[in-house]
């Protein structure tokens, strides 16, 4: 479990980096916290010719930050960092929640929430919050930046539309509103693994009516967002919620592996989902 | 003062260096070693073409490339069979390089040795092999039925039958008012220790000497087959096994591939060689086990009392059997465990599949036997609506039965007798521990709710401690410190910790001025190894057994030097005191120099030694009495005629969660005997790292075989061992009904705490969901077909 060889770039900037990747083009492998891309490298599931390693660029917020009504999060900053970020928390709640079921600490230190969000594994906690949200990502070159919406992010499981000499600097997060409620539950074999279902909700509390939107991870796709049908509140409690929640997982298209079946995880999706979306339904009727 | 140690929670000595990252494995000796990496075999069946390496000789800084043509003598040929046994009618072992025909995918073609590992690996990748594929057999079933043949040239893949009966089974069931049918299949799992394995050999061209570091549970073997296949004497030879990152049996196979290979390589090459096994390796290198598929009879009476029992099972012992038979022959001995069985009749066939070789794994063939029979227990009281726990209770051998003969043969060959033990007063303990009546009222109470609520029970005997041998040389140094040294390795369990205690008991001397030394054929060449819950019964009682020859030598020289009598003497604080008179006494210091004559006063105390000396010679005396060796050491052996048998039960309420179909662990209880306890705080901490491992094999850990022989769970991503997240708290609790067998009365404890836990959590999953559970390990997908089956 050693990497084949490759040549190892260490940018102290980011325009560094765009001219690095200008230059290197496919060949070109961007690392930050390397907690998905070293294992991968070590197996030798792929072999890249040039690392350029962001880790050691000046300047970079270690921390989120509020720019207007956006949580922007730097290429750096850690995963640990964000779930112990009261602005987070705050702003971007089920970010936090979704956090709290991402790895273990140690992973979780060195990881970064970028990383996460590119590397776009279907079982990844931190795709279904960004997407839940429509957050979006800077994509940055020497040819200039440009935004991506996460809806257009992943074309599939470890696929995103970068370009070849492109690269990620910020992340964008639209903030909470005050009438909205977040949360995330799932089901993992073991505290801190990959999810085998899970789903992040939110409901939006909006002239006396419920608006809710759930995302789900483990179940195949990436990015999409499923908005449920407004409902009365008391539904929340009866079966127009279970309905609405039966037709959403009906357009997921999960696969069977190792530890679920297809229908299981439909099982499981449906389940989650419903204490999902009451709970966020609490919070934001509170 | 010295109190008395035997008995005391006295922390590990060995934690410091281990919790603080400073342990010394083999990957941490040999940094500027050259590095071995190895081509593996991509199929479970194939036959080699071709292997061209020209692609790995022309990557820079490769040192050497080697295949099957490339060895000669005992290294071309099959690695040994480590136990035969006289039903073993066709052994198979692999070659250390394969010839031509390869049995499991991870079986070893070439290797690499370069500069380092990054560039070993990067020309193993380069070399390629041509494969002629070949059908396979994985399920065992198909194995001993029409399926193909593990290995091209046998006649079938049944490597052994073996069986045995007590009193007469045809007969017990013939007129047993009620008689079923069973099966059973416990599935494959691994052992998984953190630190994998590493061989890290130095040859000296010079000396003609072979020194090997080796990551094993039993280096005086490694060494007696290195010196044999080197053709060296056993003193040019030293195998010393260092840290070891824990073993669970998987070390104790004697000749992997590498073992061989490594120092072949360094003899070679005329450097230092080293490997290290990396996971990935792990998974298709190194032995597993547990793969079993049972078929029973049973005739009981109408109070659920057996009365006969019948078990034919196959055993998957993978794509060869170093180990022999032994892992099918504890199941067989081990399934009656606890229970009174008249007539017991077993017979097993151990099946070749193009799999991973099988070797024991922590619980040895026990957590399958003890799965059977308490599945077995279960579905009688429900076949006759009877409570379990009395079934339980009728069929308990007596404690005024022992010694008990179970009636078949021991792995090591004897009969299988138990020793002592009191299995009712320890199961009353655990369903008082557990509190039953609140423990079923919970139950009813969660049901009514629509929960999912199940208790479960198993109890076993786990067989311990057993020979041939182990021995202790133990010495005073001149500082007064106590060394001691046994030749078993340790990988992990404590041993330096209790060996000590032992030692410093006998010799009246603090904890710590006891150093214990493990696993290093310089300091002690006889021994056997670390296996079998075997290691604080019998290097502890050959520990015992030195220290009390060491303290008679140092008590004659102490009754001369205080002129008293030896029977007046007393151990204690580092010094030998006259009973009654203790200002009176003379420390072991002072004791090894005056039996240490010298010519040269090299220091301040050495000056009485040499003035010895030469009051010795002023009267024409020797300085060296007749008889008399200088220094105060000893060398002693303890060989047990028979093993001890330990026991346990446990208990376990379970919830199934309607919403996940994920098992919840609601309390866990465990009673368990392992004799006189040395160190209850090393006895806890067997017993629940062992439930940890029991767990993962009840719940998590299973080895997945595609049909095509290739594991699809070969990483710690999907081989799911659990955390600590997923361990309930337990309550334990110990009894200690001594060993008459020998003189400390202990029993061992090394893997007792993993045994029963498949059955417990069977047990109580079947409860809850009020089903049939006959396979673990279990997963929450099986229970969701299970609540929730596919409409047809
Ligand atoms: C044992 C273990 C358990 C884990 N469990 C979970 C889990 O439960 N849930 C979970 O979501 N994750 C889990 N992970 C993955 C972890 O969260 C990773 O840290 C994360 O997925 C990737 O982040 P990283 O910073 O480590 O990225 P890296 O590994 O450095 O990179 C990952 C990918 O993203 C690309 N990339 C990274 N940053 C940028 C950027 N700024 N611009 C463009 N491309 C970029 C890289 O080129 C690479 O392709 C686990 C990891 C381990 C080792």
């Amino acid at each position: 479990m050693k990497p084949a060889p490759f040549a190892y770039h260490r940018p102290g900037s980011r325009e560094e980096v765009d001219q690095l990747l200008a230059q290197l083009g496919s060949e070109a492998k961007i690392l930050a916290g390397g907690q998905s891309l070293i294992p991968i490298l070590n197996m030798r599931l792929a072999a890249f010719g040039h690392l350029v390693d962001l880790n050691h660029l000046a300047g970079e917020p270690a921390e989120p930050a509020v720019a207007g009504d956006e949580l922007v999060v730097g290429p750096l900053v850690r995963q640990a960092a964000a779930l112990e970020s009261a602005l987070v928390a705050e702003r971007a709640p089920v970010v936090s929640q979704a956090l709290r079921h991402v790895a273990h600490p140690a992973i979780r230190s060195r990881g970064t929430v970028v990383g996460s969000v590119l590397h776009g594994d279907p079982a990844a906690e931190l795709p279904a919050a960004v997407a839940l949200l429509a957050g979006s990502v800077r994509a940055r070159s020497r040819r200039g930046t440009r935004p991506i919406p996460a809806a257009r992010l992943w074309t599939g499981a470890l696929e995103n539309t970068l370009a070849e000499d492109e690269w990620v600097d910020e992340l964008r997060l639209p903030v909470r509103q005050p009438d909205d409620g977040f949360a995330f539950e799932e089901f993992a074999r073991r505290s801190g693994d990959y999810a085998i279902c899970g789903v992040a909700a939110r409901v939006r509390a909006a002239d006396g009516e419920l608006k809710a939107a759930v995302a789900y991870l483990g179940m195949g796709g990436l990015g999409q967002v499923h908005a449920l049908q407004p409902m009365a509140a008391e539904e929340i409690d009866g079966p127009g919620l279970r309905s609405a929640l039966t037709e959403a997982v009906a357009e997921l298209d999960p696969g069977d592996d190792l530890h679920a079946s297809a229908r299981y995880r439909r099982w499981l999706a449906l389940e989650l989902g419903l204490s999902c979306v009451r709970r966020a339904a609490e919070r934001a009727l509170k | 003062m010295t109190t008395k140690l035997f008995g005391e929670r006295v922390e590990r000595r060995e934690d410091r260096r281990l919790l603080t990252g400073i342990g010394r494995f083999t990957d941490d000796l040999g940094h500027d070693a050259a590095q071995a990496a190895f081509v593996r075999s991509d199929f479970a069946h194939a036959r080699i073409r071709d292997i061209d390496v020209s692609g790995a000789l022309d990557v820079e800084g490769v040192l050497g490339v080697y295949t099957h043509d490339d060895l000669q003598g005992g290294f071309a040929e099959r690695l040994p069979l480590l136990i035969p046994h006289r039903d073993l009618k066709a052994p198979r072992t692999q070659y250390a390089l394969a010839r031509d025909e390869l049995c499991y995918a991870g079986e070893v073609i070439a290797m690499v040795v370069a500069s380092d590992r990054y560039i070993a690996e990067d020309a193993a990748q380069a070399i390629r092999v041509e494969y002629e594929e070949l059908p396979v057999v994985v399920d065992l079933e198909q194995a001993v039925g029409a399926g193909p043949l593990t290995h091209s040239d046998a006649a079938d893949n049944i490597g052994a039958h073996v069986s045995e009966m007590k009193g007469d089974v045809e007969i017990a069931l013939a007129s047993a008012p009620h008689v079923f049918k069973w099966r059973f299949r416990p599935e494959r799992s691994a052992s998984m220790p953190m630190e994998g394995r590493a061989v890290f050999a130095r040859y000296d061209a010079g000396q003609d000497t072979l020194e090997v570091y080796d990551s094993t549970q039993a280096p005086t073997g490694i060494r007696a087959g290195l010196a044999e296949l080197f053709e060296l004497d056993w003193d040019r030879v030293h195998v010393i096994a260092p840290d070891v990152g824990g073993g669970f049996g998987v070390k104790v196979m004697q000749f992997y591939p590498e073992e061989v290979l490594v120092p072949w390589a360094s003899r070679q090459l005329g450097m230092p060689v080293k490997w290290t096994e990396d996971r990935r390796e792990h998974f298709i290198g190194s032995n597993q086990e547990r793969g079993q598929i049972h078929e029973v009879r049973v005739g009981v009476d109408a109070e659920g009392r057996i009365l006969a029992l019948d078990v034919r099972f196959l055993h998957d012992t993978g794509a060869y059997c170093p180990y022999g038979l032994i892992v099918p022959i504890i199941t067989a001995a081990q399934l009656p465990g606890p229970y009174r069985l008249s007539n017991y009749r077993y017979s097993f066939w151990s099946v070749f599949t193009n799999t991973v070789p099988v070797s024991p794994y922590r619980g040895a063939g026990r957590p399958q036997a003890v799965f059977v029979m308490e599945r077995v227990i279960e579905h009688v009281a429900r076949e006759l609506g009877l409570d379990s726990l009395d079934v339980r209770r009728r069929n308990f051998i007596q404690p005024d039965e022992f010694p008990y003969d179970v009636g078949v043969s021991w792995q090591d060959g004897g009969p299988t007798v138990y020793d002592s033990g009191d299995y009712p007063s320890g199961f009353q303990l655990l369903l008082d521990s557990i509190g039953l009546d609140r423990a079923r009222q919970q139950q009813a109470e969660a049901r009514a709710e629509g929960r999912l609520v199940g208790l479960g029970v198993g109890c076993y005997v786990e067989g311990t401690g057993i020979g041939p041998y182990e021995g202790a040389t133990i010495s005073i140094l001149p500082d007064g410190t106590v060394s001691a040294a046994t030749g078993l390795s340790t990988q992990g369990q404590g041993h330096e910790t209790i060996f000590a205690q032992i030692v410093a008991d006998e010799l009246g001397v603090p904890l710590e001025r006891v150093s214990v030394t493990t696993g290093d054929t310089r300091r002690i060449g006889f021994g056997v190894g670390t296996f079998a819950s075997r290691s604080a019964v019998v290097a502890g009682h050959a520990m015992l057994r030195a220290a009390r020859s060491l303290r008679d030598q140092t008590a004659r020289l102490a009754s001369t030097t205080l002129e008293v009598a030896v029977e007046d003497l007393v151990f204690e604080a580092g010094a030998v005191h006259v009973r009654g008179v203790p200002e009176k006494s003379v420390p072991l210091a002072r004791l090894t120099l005056v039996s240490n004559p010298l010519r040269y006063a090299y220091g301040r105390d050495a000056r009485l030694a040499a003035e010895l000396a030469q009051r010795a010679y002023a009267k024409a005396d020797r300085p060296l009495p007749e008889g008399s060796r200088p220094g105060l050491s000893a060398l002693e052996y303890y060989s047990p005629a028979a093993g001890v048998f330990g026991y346990g039960m446990h208990a376990a309420l379970v919830e199934v969660d309607r919403r996940t179909c994920n098992l919840r662990i609601l309390r866990y209880v465990i009673v368990h005997d392992c004799g006189r306890i040395i160190n209850p705080l090393i006895v806890d901490g067997q017993v629940l790292g062992g439930l940890a491992q029991g767990i993962g094999g009840a719940f998590y850990e299973r080895i997945h075989y595609s049909p095509e022989g290739q594991i699809q769970n070969a990483s710690f991503m999907d081989f799911l061992i659990p955390y600590a997240t997923e361990i309930p708290p337990v309550e334990l609790h110990h009894l200690e009904t001594p060993s008459p067998r020998n003189e400390l009365g202990v029993k061992g404890v090394g893997e007792a705490g993993t045994i029963p836990v498949p059955a417990v959590i069977a047990n109580g999953l079947s409860d809850a969901l009020g089903v049939a559970i006959d396979h673990v390990p279990l997963s929450p997908e099986e229970i969701f077909q299970l609540l929730h089956p596919e409409p047809k």
